[in-house]
């Protein structure tokens, strides 16, 4: 079976390096890692400004996203999508 | 985005209910945008994804006596829009990468310990900056039209819409495993966009 974030089966080293926690911050931030896993990864941050780096942009990243205005609709579509209002208030 | 709250949706329900054409054109320019980039996901053009946002509002307007309010209006409207643009939808939507174990950060930016080689460059200040002058939206667009479908579908959901995994799950039909391989990814791609377009401009 094939163990997350590249740890080899069996593999007891508690250390990890940065190219498992760049695959581990999505769970850490969704907070879906294990108790073990979070202790690994919240270790390596300790200990690593790049990775702390890379996980402050992955929030900035989502908070970025959670910016985005809806993009102003074509006035075709608006008088479209009003059409289809105008329609549905005459059915009844 | 916030969502409206449950006081202003039972307000717009009231008003839909009505007849009121200014709270449908809240709705519509409140949605629509993200209705477009969610249908994007799964037909073939521009032109059908509009048709199929058109279809679910006239769903919407169609179903609004019988809807209970058990979901959120958000998630009922997107439920129905994901189901319309999937019937739509030409393209094979069952196989989702569960076992795509590619990684989300280029492998040369690593040594052989595993250890950044090529960190990550910096860029949150000037996105901050653009933030707060406004100038960033064409650059976040096209970075999100840029993802795969399915994750520009998932990132479009939690973050540009804000709902919770289990919202997203359940207008999507999938579940929170799959959901988060997807957000992993798109979110990855979405970071490493952002840095190849940021970095270096200060």
């Amino acid at each position: 079976m094939k163990l997350p974030y590249g740890l080899s089966q069996g593999d007891t080293r508690y250390d990890i390096v940065c190219q498992q926690a760049v695959e581990m911050v999505t769970d850490y931030i969704e907070d879906t890692l294990d108790r073990v896993n979070r202790q690994r990864y919240e270790k390596h941050l300790s200990v690593c400004d790049h990775c702390n780096e890379y996980l402050a942009q992955m929030r900035e990243t989502i908070r970025l996203a959670g910016h985005l205005t809806p993009d102003d609709l074509s006035p075709e579509m608006r008088d479209a999508f009003t059409d289809v209002f105008r329609r549905w208030r005459e059915e009844d | 985005m916030q969502s409206p709250s449950v006081q202003s949706e039972t307000e717009l329900l009231r008003r839909l209910r009505a007849g009121d054409e200014q709270a449908f054109v809240f709705l519509v320019g409140r949605y629509s945008d993200s209705m477009l980039r969610v249908a994007s996901a799964y037909v073939p053009s521009r032109a059908v994804a509009e048709e199929v946002v058109q279809d679910t509002w006239l769903a919407v307007l169609r179903g609004l006596d019988g809807f209970q309010g058990r979901s959120s209006l958000r998630t009922w409207l997107f439920t129905i829009l994901v189901n319309r643009a999937r019937t739509t939808g030409t393209r094979e939507h069952r196989s989702f990468p569960i076992a795509d174990t590619t990684p989300v950060v280029d492998a040369s930016r690593f040594g052989p310990d595993g250890s950044w080689t090529s960190p990550p460059e910096q860029w949150i200040e000037e996105a901050e900056d653009r933030l707060a002058a406004n100038r960033i939206a064409d650059l976040l667009r096209a970075a999100l039209d840029s993802l795969p479908p399915r994750q520009r579908e998932i990132v479009t959901l939690r973050d540009v819409e804000g709902m919770s995994s289990e919202e997203a799950c359940q207008v999507l039909g999938i579940t929170e495993a799959n959901q988060r391989v997807l957000l992993h990814r798109g979110r990855s791609k979405l970071r490493q966009i952002l840095e190849a377009e940021l970095r270096g401009v200060r």
